[in-house]
């Protein structure tokens, strides 16, 4: 009861009949349907289904019916309140719907704005090459040897068939630590760590070392006096020359694609005998620019191939440095510039960029050459 | 070396079609490198002519001395021509490019009015004509060389090509035209005729003087020297041109016909000769050490300090020269020399080497000594070189003293079959000798085993693996076939190799950007970083050669030069800036005065072994950032974050978790930080780092941005302790219970040690704390601060009960209390 029932009429037990009971809730349902937002719905619902609605006013009617007519009027009362409550959570339903879809909406925000970001840095690409390259070895079975950069001397000239005063020592300028006769110096190449190798570990040897390593050199596009090399050795029975080309040809196609070679020609190193110079194939013009003025090619300049590293089997009187047997054992080498693949890989045009540490230079590079 | 082809071909006959870098290309292949091919002359377009100089009027009225020159170029009139140069006279042949000639740089001589006159042409020098870099004067030709109006090109060997091929240390014997040809005709399979084999005879000694007299007191340093004497030459008389163009493509200059003779010699057949002036010679010549004190001017006019390591060639008075490397000013041949004294000798490789290391001195002869000249060649050459003196230069040649040792000739043996067992591929036996015989080798072949004397100008060929290379080279590398070893089963990366590469990774995901730096740094880099003076970071290898005398020691810790970087790129307009760098910092002091030097002919013993690992320095990996400005980026959704000390611990310690590895963090006292705001970095109560603000002096030192941050690490006593295996955790599903305490305590109480007594005392039910709140300020006494944890506690096994919680949040605070705390 939400009142007084100054209202009543006893007339309207008239409309307890089945036709006005029909038009009742033809005109709740009608009234429901136009509710065109949840505030109207809910003026709907006290319309309709409220206390003082017609089908409830009808409702409270029955009570004063004959028996006889009790029960039908009820049911007739009932499935009428019944169908417009339907009515009305339906259309409540829809009404939810609608205005949650409108919010929403509303809350929509330009999603190209540049956001507050935390953006990632980079890691350098030359450390990123020399992983990469060290990899590939990593694959075929090769550990990642390391050694010092201020190196023994020894190790980084004499037990490398470089005799004191043999003027290979001059070819590379050293930096002496403390005194020219201390016996340590900044290692000029990887290649005290092969002699580290092989003194250290069980034959067979399969190893790649790569490194940071020094020479008196003034800073300028092309040189660099601290610079990073990738050296690999393999010591083992019966090892070829073809087998050194063989595992250069493998680095040079994982490295720069399928079909890549690289090409040797007679050098020398002390520490390798016979010795190479490792050339690798043009991976952008594969030679298609050689002798074709109009589609010169700036990787290679026109020539085919690019000037990659240094090889050669082992000279057996390393092998002996460090006491191998090299009537048995054969082995190979090799060695590469970083800066120099990252140059002509990338496309970096001079060497300083990679020294100075301008953050533009790594950023582009992400975390990954 | 450098070289022309017309040298070549007049040693061996090289197809007329080849061009200079079709024999370089040959050459490369056999293992020469050949840096450049150049054209004699490129650039010159048009005749050029020898002219006679008639007559020269001296303008004097210009700023600078001209002359006005009548020039017979062969025509009816002489032409007149302006010339700036003074290095000639009425009567020189000079040469002249005439109007319509176009000189190198692209320039084209028109008649023009100049200084008065109308130039019809130019006297030229030689690098007006692109021939060398001679431009001192005009080139005066000598006399007689050509009529004028001849071809003057022809004259001077316009139109050759000149071979640059950078000679690696084995192959002593290619700094010669000698060796050279040879390895063109071995490239080309043609026949070569060594000029070294057919002697010339020498004319029959005069008596008129005795010989020279020459010895050796150092048989081994000096096993082989002549001396041959040449007397009555005339100074007067200038170098034929023909011998001044092949110096100059190989070059060098003319300096006077004797010396000119010398130094052709020596470019010939790769003997340096040494000419003295014989009357200023007292006594025997000898090859000897110097003795203590001795002092020698040099022909370079070095007065150099001698050691008695130091051979010396010298005369009853001292020394006169260093031997095989440059000789003594005193005894240099000039202009007035008429008698010459021609030493041509063998000097040991190491011990020229060693003397040019110890002077600094490189000279065309010590640069062929060092590597090994042909031992038996000395006598040949300087019979060469009197032949010429005495036809060139009408001397007389009087007669020649020697002293020689025995030389020992060494065969090696080796398989027939090794050059192709070191190859891998197929090589006949009969390649390989017909190859070692190209080379000079002499070979014996029995069964399977080639017996093989190397030539005298090889000494380079000393073991089994030299004669492979020779053969290999010669066959040809691009024969090779590519095949792949199979190594057996690897380990992948060791712990360390994997724990830095995530450490980069995990660096660059924070946002800091790698950089490589230079490792060297200075005594003042370590006053800037405010070090004490008994800092164990002061002492760290100094390099005796730096590249600055600035920076002449190792870091010994990233941060100097890692500021360095940062401050390039604030200077490059970059404020906002996090940097990191990984790698090895150089600890203590290296070397020793007397480092040991094991052999090479065997292992050397863990003796000696650890003895020279024993002279390196302490080289850990360190791991070091800095941050500058912002942190993150001023833009329309607020103003940009400033990086501070928190960023550098929280940098730290992501490092740590990324290892596995818990790193305590203390208040620290590096003078390099922001006294207040410096952390120290722990593990196992050792410090081994710092992170924070850095010092305002230190930002100033490196011209930063305020209050910059830094940290550094040592990565190796990190990565030790990083856990090869990370166990599974161990964790309970009953309910938490949170509960919040707020602490006040005294300032001087660190967040760290209030946290640790909480850990402490709330016992095995807590699971985590962690602060939220710090506050200063009216509502806590003066001198006081406020801090606020959140405790989460659960049990394992259990729901826990209201009372086990309080008794455990009871625990935190009582154990707080002992540090002073109270509950707020
Ligand atoms: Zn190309």
């Amino acid at each position: 009861m939400s009142g007084p029932n100054t209202e009543f009429d006893p007339k309207q037990v008239a409309a307890l009949d089945a036709q006005a009971i029909e038009s009742m809730v033809a005109e709740a349902l009608a009234g429901i349907a136009e509710a065109s937002n949840l505030d109207e719905l809910k003026a709907a619902k006290t319309a309709y289904a409220g206390d003082r609605s017609p089908l409830a006013l009808a409702n409270r009617e029955i009570g004063a019916l004959p028996p006889a007519a009790k029960a039908d009027a009820g049911k007739r009362v009932g499935q009428a309140r019944a169908q417009v409550k339907k009515a009305l959570e339906d259309r409540e339903q829809i009404l939810i719907a609608e205005r949650d879809a409108q919010v929403l909406q509303a809350e929509a925000v330009d999603v190209t704005l540049p956001v507050q970001r935390n953006p990632i840095g980079g890691r350098h690409p030359l450390t990123t090459l020399m992983e990469r390259m060290a990899d590939v070895f990593i694959s075929m079975g090769y550990d990642i040897a390391e050694g010092p950069e201020a190196e023994a001397e020894w190790a980084n000239f004499d037990a490398l068939n470089v005799p004191p005063d043999h003027p290979a020592r001059t070819m590379q300028d050293t930096f002496y630590v403390e005194s020219p006769d201390s016996g340590v110096v900044l290692r000029t190449q990887t290649s005290p760590i092969q002699i580290r190798a092989m003194l250290e570990r069980e034959l067979p040897i399969y190893v790649v070392a790569p490194g940071r390593v020094y020479r008196t050199d003034e800073l300028d596009a092309t040189h660099t006096p601290v610079f990073h090399q990738i050296e690999g050795l393999a010591v083992d029975e019966g090892l070829t020359m073809a087998d050194l080309k063989g595992t250069l040809d493998h680095l040079a196609t994982q490295m720069f694609g399928e079909g890549i070679v690289t090409r040797l020609r007679p050098s020398y190193f002390p520490f390798t005998e016979p010795s190479a110079e490792v050339d690798l194939e043009c991976f952008v013009c594969r030679g298609a620019s050689v002798g074709d003025p109009n589609n010169p090619c700036r990787t290679c300049g026109s020539e085919g191939w690019i000037e990659w590293g240094g090889c050669g089997m082992v000279n057996p009187r390393v092998l002996t440095a460090v006491g191998i047997d090299n009537q048995k054992y054969r082995g190979f080498a090799f060695g590469m510039g970083i800066e120099r693949t990252l140059m002509f890989r990338n496309g970096v045009t001079d060497m300083r960029d990679m020294v100075e540490g301008d953050i533009r230079f790594t950023r582009a590079f992400g975390v990954d050459a | 070396m450098r070289i022309s082809t017309s040298w070549i071909r007049d040693l061996v006959a090289v197809p007329e079609d080849q061009t200079g870098r079709d024999i370089a290309e040959r050459l490369i292949d056999a293992g020469l490198e050949v840096e450049t091919v150049e054209l004699v002359g490129a650039g010159l377009d048009g005749p050029i002519v020898v002219g006679k100089v008639l007559q020269i009027e001296e303008l004097t009225e210009f700023k600078k001395p001209i002359r006005w020159c009548q020039v017979d170029i062969g025509g009816t009139e002489p032409s007149g021509i302006i010339c700036g140069a003074r290095n000639f006279a009425e009567g020189d042949l000079v040469v002249v490019a005439p109007p319509g000639t176009t000189l190198p740089g692209d320039f084209t001589i028109t008649a023009r009015e100049t200084y008065g006159h109308i130039s019809n042409g130019m006297i030229c020098s030689e690098r007006e004509l692109g021939l060398g870099e001679d431009h001192a004067g005009i080139i005066v030709l000598a006399p007689e060389t050509a009529e004028p109006g001849a071809d003057a090109s022809k004259v001077l060997g316009a139109g050759d090509e000149v071979l640059d091929i950078a000679i690696t240390p084995d192959r002593g014997y290619a700094l010669s035209a000698r060796g050279i040809a040879r390895e063109v005709a071995i490239a080309y399979g043609l026949d070569y005729h060594d000029p070294v084999e057919n002697p010339e005879t020498l004319p029959g000694p005069a008596d008129e003087r005795a010989p020279a007299h020459c010895a050796s007191d150092d048989l081994e340093a000096c096993p082989l020297f002549t001396l041959r004497t040449i007397t009555g030459i005339d100074p007067s008389i200038p170098t034929p041109q023909w011998i001044v163009n092949r110096l100059r493509d190989s070059g060098m200059r003319s300096v006077s016909l004797a010396v000119d003779i010398t130094n052709y010699v020596m470019l010939e057949l790769g003997q340096p000769l040494h000419a003295f002036d014989l009357d200023s010679l007292q006594g025997t010549v000898r090859a000897g050490r110097a003795q203590p004190g001795e002092k020698l001017e040099t022909i370079d006019h070095v007065e150099r300090e001698l050691s008695t390591d130091d051979l010396t060639i010298r005369d009853d008075r001292g020394p006169i020269g260093l031997a095989g490397t440059m000789g003594g000013a005193d005894t240099e041949i000039g202009d007035e020399t008429t008698n010459i004294a021609l030493e041509a000798a063998y000097f040991a490789p190491d011990v020229v080497a060693r003397m040019g290391r110890r002077h600094k001195l490189t000279s065309e002869a010590s640069r062929r000594f060092e590597r090994g000249i042909d031992r038996t060649l000395a006598p040949i050459a300087s019979a060469r070189a009197s032949e010429l003196l005495v036809e060139l230069a009408g001397g007389t040649y009087q007669g020649m003293t020697a002293v020689e040792a025995p030389m020992d000739e060494r065969a090696i043996e080796i398989p027939t079959d090794l050059p192709a067992q070191v190859a891998g591929m197929d090589i006949a036996a009969a390649t390989t000798v017909a190859k070692l015989t190209a080379v000079g080798c002499t070979v014996e072949q029995s069964d399977d085993r080639l017996s093989v004397t190397p030539p005298t100008w090889r000494p380079d060929l000393t073991d089994p693996a030299d004669l492979v290379e020779e053969v290999v080279r010669l066959v040809g590398y691009e024969s090779l076939p590519s095949t792949l070893p199979t190594a057996p089963a690897g380990h992948g990366l060791t712990h360390a190799q994997r724990l830095r590469r995530r450490v980069g990774t995990v660096l660059a995901a924070r946002g800091l950007i790698e950089v490589l730096t230079y490792p060297f740094t200075s005594e003042a880099d370590a006053n800037a970083l405010r070090w004490n003076d008994d800092d164990p970071r002061r002492i760290s290898p100094r390099l005796a050669n730096p590249l600055s005398d600035e920076q002449p020691l190792l870091r010994a810790a990233i941060l100097p030069t890692l500021l360095t970087a940062a401050q390039r790129n604030v200077g490059r307009g970059f404020d906002d800036l996090a940097l990191f760098e990984l790698g090895s910092v150089f600890l203590g002091a290296a070397g020793s005065k007397a480092p040991p030097r094991p052999g090479v002919t065997q292992r050397p013993s863990d003796a000696d072994w650890q003895a020279l690992e024993g002279l390196l320095p302490d080289q850990p990996m360190h791991v070091a950032a800095v941050w500058t400005g912002d942190r993150t980026a001023k833009n329309w959704q607020g103003s940009g974050e400033p990086a501070t000390w928190a960023d550098a611990i929280a940098t730290a310690q992501d490092i740590a978790d990324a290892l596995g590895v818990d790193l305590t963090v203390e208040q620290g006292a590096d003078p390099a930080f922001h006294p207040g705001r410096c952390a120290q970095l722990m593990i196992d109560n050792a410090i081994i780092g710092h992170a924070g603000e850095l010092h305002p002096s230190v930002i100033e030192a490196w011209g930063l941005p305020a209050r910059a941050c830094a940290m550094e690490l040592d990565l190796d006593v990190l990565m030790q302790r990083a856990p090869l295996v990370h166990p599974a955790p161990d964790f309970s599903s009953h309910p938490v219970a949170k509960e919040d305490i707020a602490l006040v305590v005294a300032e001087n109480v660190t967040a760290a040690q209030l946290e640790q007594v909480i850990r402490e005392g709330a016992g095995e039910l807590l699971e985590d704390v962690t602060l939220f709140d710090v506050y200063t300020g009216d509502q806590v006494p003066e001198g006081h601060k406020s801090l606020a944890f959140a405790l989460r506690f659960r049990a394992p096994d259990r729901t826990l009960a209201a009372e086990e919680i309080a008794a455990a949040r009871q625990g935190a605070i009582a154990a707080a209390e002992g540090l002073g705390a109270r509950l707020r």
